[in-house]
């Protein structure tokens, strides 16, 4: 007769061994690497949390400690490489098997490794794709999670940075596997259940509290008037074009200098109520401004940002907030938002080829996808109609007489020339180079040309739905170039053919006069100026202040 | 650093012109740009020192775009670049040639 229930068995046997080391729910700190050493079978599947924001930083240096003779050849399966011990458990012998999404900081060790053949990788994912399979083929056995408090219980409160915990808890939880959290606090009773004490076996007091990245604060100071001229192209040459009342910025100081122009350029063309109500989107303190003018209605959010708490908690009728009062975040689900609730997403890129394909990855560095494939990419999937989405998809359809549907609209923002005058448009992107020397089976491309609707540059803004030939949209493409060499190798007479057609449109064709383009223009100047914004709510980090 | 120098013909005098017009600032990824009336026989000249060097081309292709918009004649333009952009260096020439034709004050 077949045992049915193997792992809740196995799972048995796992407390069992850790029962001396356990008061109720709770280990002490002395006694983390001793709980992993019994927990953990080699060959575990593991998943470590760490996104670009909260880190389960105590546990990620336990695990990194423990004694490779007893835990080994374990499958990492984690949102972000962001620590040094998320590589050492591989340096170690610990774990030997990597599937994850992002890896910004260690992306060059990581490179290096895996060429030597320390880690043996997966796949390379979006947010998405991973936590899906947490629930298909990649569920984790032992989950390490990070939460503000817990109480004896083990019930877990994240407080605003709740992130990836409940996608990560639910996936192990309900298929018998075993969940740690390290948290700031040991409570009484905590401020609001983020996570029932059921779904959670073990809860640790972290010696310092967890690791928060500010990773979407931007100063306005650094925002050049080159980005304040593109800003104002985007909203006037895209957000009321098209009304776009639901959207997704991406990280960087160019859809800051947007969120910077609500209050001010948009005020002054009347958008106010036509354009930005509703966001999928982290409290960009850069937003402040445009909430205090009255354009935001809502804001929904992936994790949340340091130092914009008690602002969070002070609007309320703005962001998703417990009845403790603080932000509750989610990134499956402002992931699920941005792909399908989103009318359009911005943002930047490092390299464009000539058929719009573009790509962060630079040679050396495996840095992974993260949410933006996701945000910028038609939803293939999406039903519902809105003006934006139907308006998209009439331009793309044209007279071909296709079945009618909309596209959603996404935007790559980008100065023709990067820092160190790299040129953003090229021949062939780095990601094919790196495809080779990484052994990958696909050049890592972010966001695909065919789900390119917009690019826009200082030159000018290329509407990649009214082409109609492959010919039409490289010209397109080159059009906008600038003095690229890309830029340079344009056709005159077929881009002033496609301006005309309003396929290119510069500044001028815009109403825009590039001579405004001043930092007058930003609703705030300076951290300062946001925190002035916020009547004193918004507390940036102390990096952030320079007064 | 590196010296490159241009001249366009063609252009027109500006009848009254100010005796100069600095826009800009020294400072990473940007530039100063200095436009003064000259007596260069109805030439436009432009004299460039810059930090970012083997740009010579880009040069060019900014600047004769530039002088197609603003066709100046018997005026010096002194540019002190510090790896600006193309996108930077039309800016400030597009405010610095308004002014000094009397158009736009930046």
């Amino acid at each position: 007769m077949r045992d049915w229930n193997l792992q809740g068995r196995n799972r048995d046997a796992r407390l069992a061994r850790a029962a001396a080391l356990t008061e109720g729910k709770r280990v002490a700190t002395a006694d983390a690497r001793a709980l992993l050493e019994a927990v953990l079978e080699p060959g575990d599947r593991v998943c470590l949390e760490g996104n670009n924001q909260k880190q389960a930083d105590f546990l990620a240096r336990t695990l990194a400690s423990v004694d490779p003779a007893r835990v080994n050849g374990l499958h990492m399966v984690q949102s972000v490489l962001a620590l040094p011990e998320h590589l050492d458990v591989f340096e170690r012998g610990i774990a030997a098997k990597l599937d994850f999404s992002f890896s910004g900081p260690q992306g060059a060790r990581l490179a290096r490794m895996v060429a030597d053949g320390r880690i043996s990788v997966g796949a390379i994912h979006t947010y998405l794709e991973l936590f899906g399979r947490y629930f298909v083929d990649l569920t984790p056995r032992v989950s390490l999670v990070a939460a503000q408090a817990a109480d004896a219980a083990g019930n877990l409160y994240t407080g605003p940075n709740t992130e990836d915990t409940p996608v990560i808890v639910e996936a192990t939880a309900f298929k018998r596997g075993i969940v740690i959290a390290q948290v700031n606090e040991l409570v009484d009773s905590v401020p609001r259940v983020d996570l029932p004490g059921g779904w959670v076996d073990f809860v640790i007091q972290s010696p310092t509290p967890h690791y928060i990245e500010p990773l979407f604060t931007r100063d306005p100071a650094q925002i050049s008037e080159i980005q304040v001229l593109m800003a104002m192209m985007a909203i006037k040459g895209i957000y009321a074009e098209y009304g776009i009342q639901r959207l997704n910025h991406g990280i960087g100081f160019d859809t800051a200098a947007i969120e910077l122009l609500l209050p001010t350029y948009a005020e002054s063309l009347g958008l106010k109520g036509k354009i930005c109500r509703h966001w999928a989107l982290n409290p960009h303190p850069a937003l402040i401004p445009a909430i205090e003018a009255g354009f935001v209605e809502s804001v929904h959010s992936f994790g949340s940002e340091l130092g914009m708490e008690a602002y969070i908690r002070e609007r309320p009728d703005v962001f998703f907030t417990g009845a403790d009062g603080n932000m509750r975040s989610n990134r499956a689900l402002s992931q699920a938002a941005g792909h399908y609730a989103c009318d359009l997403f911005i943002g930047s890129t490092l390299q464009i080829d000539l058929d719009g394909n573009s790509s962060t990855a630079t040679l050396g560095r495996i840095a992974g996808f993260g949410g933006a494939p996701n945000m910028g990419a038609d939803a293939r999937g999406r039903r519902h109609a809105s003006p934006a989405w139907l308006k998209a998809g009439r331009e793309a359809r044209g007279d071909s007489g296709q079945m009618p549907r909309g596209r959603k609209l996404v935007v790559q923002m980008v100065e023709t020339f990067r820092e160190h005058m790299q040129p953003a448009f090229v021949e062939r992107l780095d990601a094919w180079e790196l495809a080779e020397s990484a052994g990958m089976e696909l050049p890592p491309v972010m966001i695909y040309g065919d789900d390119v609707t917009h690019i826009l540059t200082e030159e000018g803004i290329a509407n990649l739905l009214l082409c109609r030939t492959a010919e039409e949209r490289e010209q397109a493409i080159r059009g906008v170039a600038g003095y690229t060499p890309v830029g340079r190798g344009r056709d005159l007479r077929m881009v002033e053919n496609l301006r005309d057609r309003g396929v290119i449109r510069r500044p001028e064709d815009l109403g825009i006069d590039k001579r405004m383009a001043t930092r007058d223009l930003l609703a705030a100047r300076s951290i300062k100026d946001l925190v002035r914004a916020s009547g004193g709510l918004y507390d940036p980090p102390k990096r952030f202040r320079n007064w | 650093m590196e010296t490159l120098s241009f001249e366009y013909r063609g252009g027109r005098s500006v009848a009254s012109p100010p005796p100069s017009v600095l826009v800009g600032v020294v400072g990473s990824g940007n530039l100063e740009v200095l436009v003064e009336p000259a007596p260069l026989g109805g030439i436009c000249r432009v004299e460039i020192q810059t930090a970012a060097v083997g740009f010579g081309t880009t040069w060019q292709a900014v600047l004769d775009d530039v002088f197609a918009r603003h066709p100046l004649a018997d005026v010096r333009i002194s540019i002190n670049d510090v790896g600006a952009t193309p996108a930077v260096v039309s800016l400030r020439l597009d405010q610095a040639l308004d002014a000094f034709a009397g158009g736009f004050q930046p």
